[in-house]
């Protein structure tokens, strides 16, 4: 079951101290603590808060969730040898779920050879070329998504922790600067919709805030499992924008940000959404 | 922090043995059955193999306004406190609008022990659905609701 | 061999309905849909699903459903049963195309 406080705004208590000195000017000090709970400072909200009843049921129960049949598939994939004579995943990185777990949290990750960040997807394309010696699976192959989604869920309930290393700083300034930058035959930027208008409507869909908190997530639209690229595709496409190209920096760039934004919400994978 | 459960590496079938989820009922506008079209009324009447179709004790839970219409979860059951005379045989799901009439028929055995099934359907456009049972008399009771469906509000690109 | 998840809610008690859940993945095409060259993608469904039990002396049916293109992908199927004793509960899809998966689970009762 998905635990109900991983999703929900947890609401810090803050303690305000104050200190009152005596008028007469005497050294000792009152100090009277008062707890007060603040406003909450924190309004980020979960697609899954946006959708209905049944679909959240169909997120938080894993017999219900289709994404978990691609999280089983990429089970078998992390112990299957390729069958070049290279190792399987679990050669290297034994168990999944003691050596994965926080690693998809802590994605994009600066990648020292190639000096830029990667995303989860291309980390595991890279060990697959570097370490076992085959050919990068292609965008959206249903194997590589299934490994993901396996290596995301030993992460699901901890919180979103993008690193804070400072080469990452200049990438996570262009995702910045993509996300409020209007584009399309509409006009729109990513923050007209997901921060200025997220709790409206569009259509007869409530519009999200838009935090990637649970890729790759299985899309009721898709009615199948696919990767955070594809989706801000989608959202590009509908805005009547020529969309990045596959694989192109501004996806890593814009994931980065995302996670960034997204930082301290808890990881969802595999998530459900309409 | 939550670790995920481990599972069997060796077996493609994952058993799992669980505490049970209560599903909630969703009050849907029922839907006027006298309204149908006659190729869905077809439909039910040859699923009722000749019987009346009375409207009545039998639930259809779906959700009022779905999220999307490719996946939407719906509960056919009966409802509480039925004489056990009423043995359920067979129920039977049909919709309005979609290009077929037919969505899913269920029949229970012997072992089943309670009249009732859930899964996900799609779902066209917004219209009507019916859900029928026949009983181990013969006789044929259904319930009626209209649900919402919007289209997706971002066109999906070419992937 | 798509990949399948099968649970019971609960632990199975002689004579009492429990509630048994199964995904199966399968992309349950429509036959509706055109593809991206504009040609219809073939119909390639899942027919027909059964759940019958196995006491060790004969086969009773448990549940069976009848699938039509309305029933979304990865088709997700939860009925009831209630176990008479101990013995094994089988499981069976069929559809076009020759598709056919048995899965089964052993049962247990209290």
């Amino acid at each position: 079951m998905w635990p109900e406080a991983a999703v929900r705004m947890r609401r810090p208590a803050s303690i305000v101290l104050l200190i009152l000195p005596l008028l007469l000017g005497l050294c000792s000090v009152a100090a009277a603590q008062t707890s007060k709970r603040p406003e909450p400072s924190d309004t980020r909200r979960s697609g899954h808060d946006f959708m209905g009843p049944a679909t959240q049921a169909m997120q938080r129960d894993d017999d219900r969730n289709p994404g978990m049949l691609w999280v089983y598939d990429g089970e078998d994939l992390w112990s299957r040898e390729p069958g070049n004579g290279g190792k399987a995943c679990v050669a290297c990185h034994a168990a999944a779920n003691s050596s994965m777990a926080g690693v998809a949290a802590r994605y994009p990750a600066f990648d020292a050879a190639s000096a830029r960040p990667v995303t989860l997807g291309q980390r595991i394309n890279l060990c697959r070329q570097q370490h076992q010696r085959l050919p990068a699976w292609a965008w959206e192959n249903p194997d590589l998504l299934a490994l993901e989604a396996f290596v995301a869920y030993q992460s699901r309930g901890l919180p979103m922790a993008p690193s804070a290393d400072v080469r990452l700083a200049p990438f996570t300034e262009q995702g910045r600067q993509l996300f409020g930058q209007r584009q399309g035959q509409l006009n729109l930027s990513c923050r007209n919709c997901h921060d200025d208008n997220a709790g409206g409507r569009l259509g007869g869909s409530p519009i999200p805030q838009g935090h990637a908190t649970g890729y790759p997530l299985y899309r009721l639209e898709w009615q199948g499992v696919g990767s955070l690229q594809r989706r801000l595709r989608s959202c590009m496409a509908g805005v009547r924008a020529e969309p990045f190209a596959f694989g192109a920096p501004q996806w890593v760039a814009l994931e980065l940000f995302l996670a960034q934004r997204a930082r301290g919400m808890p990881l969802e994978t595999p998530a459900v959404r309409p | 922090m939550r670790r995920p459960d481990s599972f069997s590496r060796s077996r493609r079938l994952v058993l799992v043995a669980g505490a049970g989820m209560a599903s909630g009922v969703v009050h849907v506008r029922p839907a006027n059955a006298a309204e149908l079209p006659a190729d869905l009324l077809a439909a039910v009447q040859a699923f009722a193999q000749g019987a009346a179709v009375r409207e009545g004790r039998v639930v259809l839970d779906i959700a009022q306004l779905v999220d999307n219409g490719n996946a939407v979860p719906v509960r056919v059951a009966m409802e509480a406190g039925l004489p056990a005379a009423t043995a359920v045989r067979a129920m039977a799901l049909f919709n309005e609008r979609n290009p077929q009439r037919e969505v899913v028929a269920a029949q229970f055995g012997p072992l089943s022990g309670q009249p009732e099934f859930s899964t996900r359907i799609r779902l066209a456009t917004s219209q009507k659905l019916v859900a029928v049972a026949r009983l181990q008399d013969g006789s044929c009771w259904s319930r009626t609701v209209d649900v919402v469906v919007t289209l997706a509000a971002c066109i999906e690109a070419e992937s | 061999m798509a990949r399948t998840r099968i649970s019971l809610q609960g632990n199975p008690v002689r004579g009492v309905p429990m509630e048994i859940r199964t995904m199966i993945a399968h992309a349950m095409e429509t036959g509706y849909r055109p593809g991206a060259d504009g040609a219809v993608i073939a119909r390639n469904l899942i027919r027909r699903f059964r759940c019958s039990f196995d006491d060790g002396t004969r086969i009773e049916p448990v549940f069976e459903a009848e699938l039509f293109p309305a029933v979304a992908a990865n088709p997700y199927i939860a009925f009831h049963f209630t176990p008479p004793g101990n013995g094994s509960l089988r499981f069976v899809w069929e559809g076009d195309q020759g598709f056919v998966q048995t899965e089964t689970l052993d049962v247990r009762v209290a």
